[in-house]
């Protein structure tokens, strides 16, 4: 067992390295395929059920699929845990996601720029819309405490940050927006029940593309854990950050979006 | 030096002498003003029920005609049951119809009409009292009768679909899986409006709405759950936000059994008013102490937005806060469910003996309180087997600070609303820990002058210096600098602001008159 162990845990990497593309999901040797998943099928345990999830394993591209637990919760529930194989394969060549495309700066360097290149503090205003009480993202990176360790937007002394809070309307955000003349407005939406977070968001850019026109917009940013952040043109609005994005990200993209880039393609 | 920490006992008293000071403004500033909310309660203890069909309860329409006509200053006893006299009409609630189509005029009556009027006022919300008081007598028949649950701490569990329909066999389900106490979870943004709605609702976001009916059926479903499980099943609901007089009203009146009822997560966390906040919560207080109701404090939030080592004194510091405001308000110990949190970074070294110095200071500063622990949340990342862990972690530390009410981590927490697989899966953890530790507690005694007890200790010095500053600019302006959770917050801003007034020499309320009297 350890020596297989051993002998595996040098490959993973490898591929990746060697430049292959395509991979398959990694138990404990290369191009097993072995995969996990847990789900609760609506039935009382019996052996029908164990048959009915495994059936939906193989379904789900799990072959051969082994039904490792299974548990009846109350009275016509029951949990499953099924290990297996999948044959299908990942090419890393057609995966889209979006990179970081900005250099990350930090507090100093944001700082620098901005006071040598912008003259004036960069006026940024966050908000929770709609119903959303959930202040926990925007306070992340807006307050001084920030997350993990990283200061929040608050601490950044060439940054002017008006935090509004929870549950602001979209009216008073575009408000606020225009009274302090902000050059961002980041906005957080955690609660995704009935996509209310798309909705928000929509509902946010069409506000400001109707109140300011394009040149004086400000730069919209919208961020959450249940955003796809590749759907910044459906949404109307400049970047969509995702889960785990820490301050230094959004200073540096705000840095690299109103200053950098755009001094650049004026040069 | 007493109890497992070795705490000097002189230091606590002069903690909770601190924490009287601080607070005795803000109770002195409640006594002198009032809020829409504080007046809408009365009128619902007079018997004002229903709502108008764009779904405005009578008892706003009520209040707003009132102040209109008169302000809010008097309160509306008086003038209510002055036009009730005048007008000849019987029923409040038609009054109050009758004040919203404008065909009735208020004032502040004087001499006999003024008596008569404060006579009958009385009267009508005596009534409701007594409603709440006949609740609590049920409430105490039924523990006798089925039993509280076996073990301590109580586990907590909540439930949130939007629809209570689906919430009621989902707390059935939960209440048969080990649960002793359900948690209906708010709708998110009710506590920001400025109405209690109507009946039973099926929509809601990531929470159900808080109505009377809702409560009633809840209330209703978990009795018969009680019956089948032999042990009376808890409701929680929350008595927060712009209506948390008329909440805790609610709460009474339909024999739930624990509320949220923080002293200053509203000003905080939703940006209420201040001093709209702290008027609502005496009252709120007022009534939970009159219906039974234990309360559940919010320090856990704290933690949320700040660092939960850099930071841990100022939950103390709210805990002793909570509980000035409790005791002024005439709760009992064991109605002082206490909030804290096991929301230590588990990447910071001996997290979890600086979570178990934490969690033993309050429980030997506030021995007699039910304390609620809460689970971990802000470092639950979506990994949901190491969150499974933490969780088990969280649930050890509480059996062994033996802690009055668990709220069940999930870990899922940040993922997803929680699944069927994932609250049973939750439950095992807890019944685990519980079944193979429970009684930890009894062995577990920090080694003298060890981490832990001289960990408790600073916490607790450092409570104390930063209630020492509160007493030199007073709790209001600590809470305008941002002392608590980092939120600046004045008292001449946020939310239901225009919803305050400061008593007028005439200002009655029958409720506080009857709740205020000696037992």
């Amino acid at each position: 067992m350890n020596e297989r162990t051993e002998r595996s845990e040098g490959m993973p990497g490898q591929r990746g390295v060697s430049g292959k593309t395509v991979v398959r999901p990694y138990g404990d040797t290369t191009g097993d395929g072995m995969v996990q998943v847990s789900f609760t099928l609506p039935v009382p345990h019996d052996k029908r059920a164990e048959g009915a999830a495994v059936q939906l394993a193989n379904k789900m591209g799990l072959d051969p699929a082994m039904l490792v637990h299974a548990r009846q919760m109350g009275d016509g529930f029951t949990f499953f845990v099924v290990y297996g194989r999948v044959n299908h394969l990942v090419d890393l060549a057609k995966v889209q996601v979006v990179e970081r495309d900005y250099p990350l700066l930090s507090a100093k360097e944001v700082n620098a720029v901005v006071k040598r290149r912008l003259r004036r503090k960069l006026s940024v205003v966050g908000a929770c819309i709609g119903t959303d009480a959930h202040t926990v993202g925007i306070d992340a990176i807006l307050n001084v405490k920030g997350i993990a360790g990283e200061k929040g937007l608050e601490y950044y002394r060439e940054l002017k940050v008006t935090n509004l809070g929870a549950q602001v309307s979209v009216p008073e955000l575009v408000e606020a927006a225009r009274r302090e003349r902000a050059d961002a407005v980041l906005v957080s939406q955690v609660v995704t029940q009935r996509d209310a977070h798309l909705h928000n968001t929509r509902e946010m850019s069409a506000a400001f593309r109707e109140a300011m026109p394009a040149g004086r917009r400000p730069l919209l940013i919208v961020g959450g854990p249940r955003f796809d952040e590749s759907m910044t043109g459906e949404l109307g609005v400049d970047r969509i950050f995702g889960r785990g994005t820490t301050p230094g990200e959004v200073a540096s993209y705000l840095v690299h979006a109103l200053i950098t880039s755009r001094k650049a393609s004026v040069a | 030096m007493t109890g497992k920490l070795g705490l000097d006992p002189a230091l606590v008293g002069r903690a909770r002498e601190l924490a009287r000071r601080a607070g005795q403004p803000v109770v002195d500033l409640a006594r002198s003003h009032t809020t829409v909310s504080v007046e809408r309660a009365v009128l619902r203890l007079a018997g004002v029920s229903g709502a108008d069909p764009d779904g405005i309860p009578w008892v706003n329409r009520l209040v707003d005609a009132v102040v209109a006509d008169v302000g809010l200053g008097h309160g509306v006893a008086v003038p209510v049951f002055d036009a009730l006299a005048r007008e000849g009409v019987s029923d409040v609630t038609l009054l109050a119809q009758k004040a919203a189509a404008g065909s009735v005029r208020f004032a502040v009556p004087s001499g006999r009409a003024a008596t008569a009027a404060r006579r009958a006022a009385r009267r009508a919300v005596a009534a409701g009292v007594r409603r709440i008081d006949r609740r609590r007598a049920e409430r105490d028949r039924l523990v006798r009768r089925f039993g509280d649950p076996a073990q301590r701490p109580w586990i907590y569990l909540i439930v949130a679909t939007g629809d209570i329909y689906e919430d009621i066999p989902q707390a059935q389900a939960a209440a048969r899986a080990g649960a002793d106490v359900i948690a209906v979870i708010r709708s998110t943004g009710q506590s920001l409006l400025d109405y209690v709605p109507e009946g039973a609702t099926r929509e809601g976001f990531a929470g159900t709405y808080a109505t009377q009916e809702n409560f009633r059926l809840m209330r209703a479903a978990l009795d018969s759950s009680s019956r089948e499980l032999g042990r009376y099943v808890r409701l929680t609901n929350y008595a927060s936000g712009l209506c948390m007089p008329e909440m805790a009203t609610l709460a009474g009146l339909e024999r739930l059994d624990m509320m949220l009822n923080d002293s200053m997560y509203g000003i905080l966390f939703r940006d209420i008013n201040p001093i709209r906040t702290f008027v609502d919560q005496r009252f709120s207080r007022q009534v939970h102490a009159r219906a039974g109701i234990v309360i559940n404090t919010g320090e856990d939030n704290y933690l949320t937005t700040a660092d939960a080592v850099d930071e841990a004194h100022t939950v103390t510091v709210s805990q002793l806060l909570n509980e000035f405001f409790a005791h002024e308000a005439g709760l009992a110990d064991w109605q002082l469910g206490l909030g804290h949190a096991f929301e230590i970074n588990p990447d910071v070294p001996e997290s979890l003996r600086l979570e178990l110095a934490h969690a033993l200071l309050a429980r030997e500063l506030f021995p007699d309180a039910p304390l609620k622990w809460m689970p971990p949340t802000k470092h639950m990342t979506g990994d949901v087997f190491r969150g499974n862990l933490l969780d088990g972690f969280f649930n050890l530390v509480g059996a062994m600070t033996g802690q009055g009410i668990l709220l069940v981590g999930m870990m899922t927490e940040a993922v997803v609303t929680p699944w069927l697989s994932d609250r049973d899966i939750a439950l095992q953890n807890v019944r685990y820990v519980l079944g193979a530790a429970g009684g930890l507690h009894e062995d577990f005694v920090p080694a003298s002058g060890g981490f832990i007890q001289q960990r408790a200790r600073r916490v607790l010095g450092e409570a104390v210096d930063l209630l020492e500053r509160i007493g030199d600019q007073s709790l209001l302006t600590a809470i305008a600098e941002g002392t608590f959770g980092i939120m600046k917050r004045p008292a001449d801003r946020g939310k239901g602001l225009d919803g305050v007034a400061r008593h007028e020499g005439d200002y009655y309320n029958p409720a506080t008159e009857i709740l205020e009297q000696p037992a």
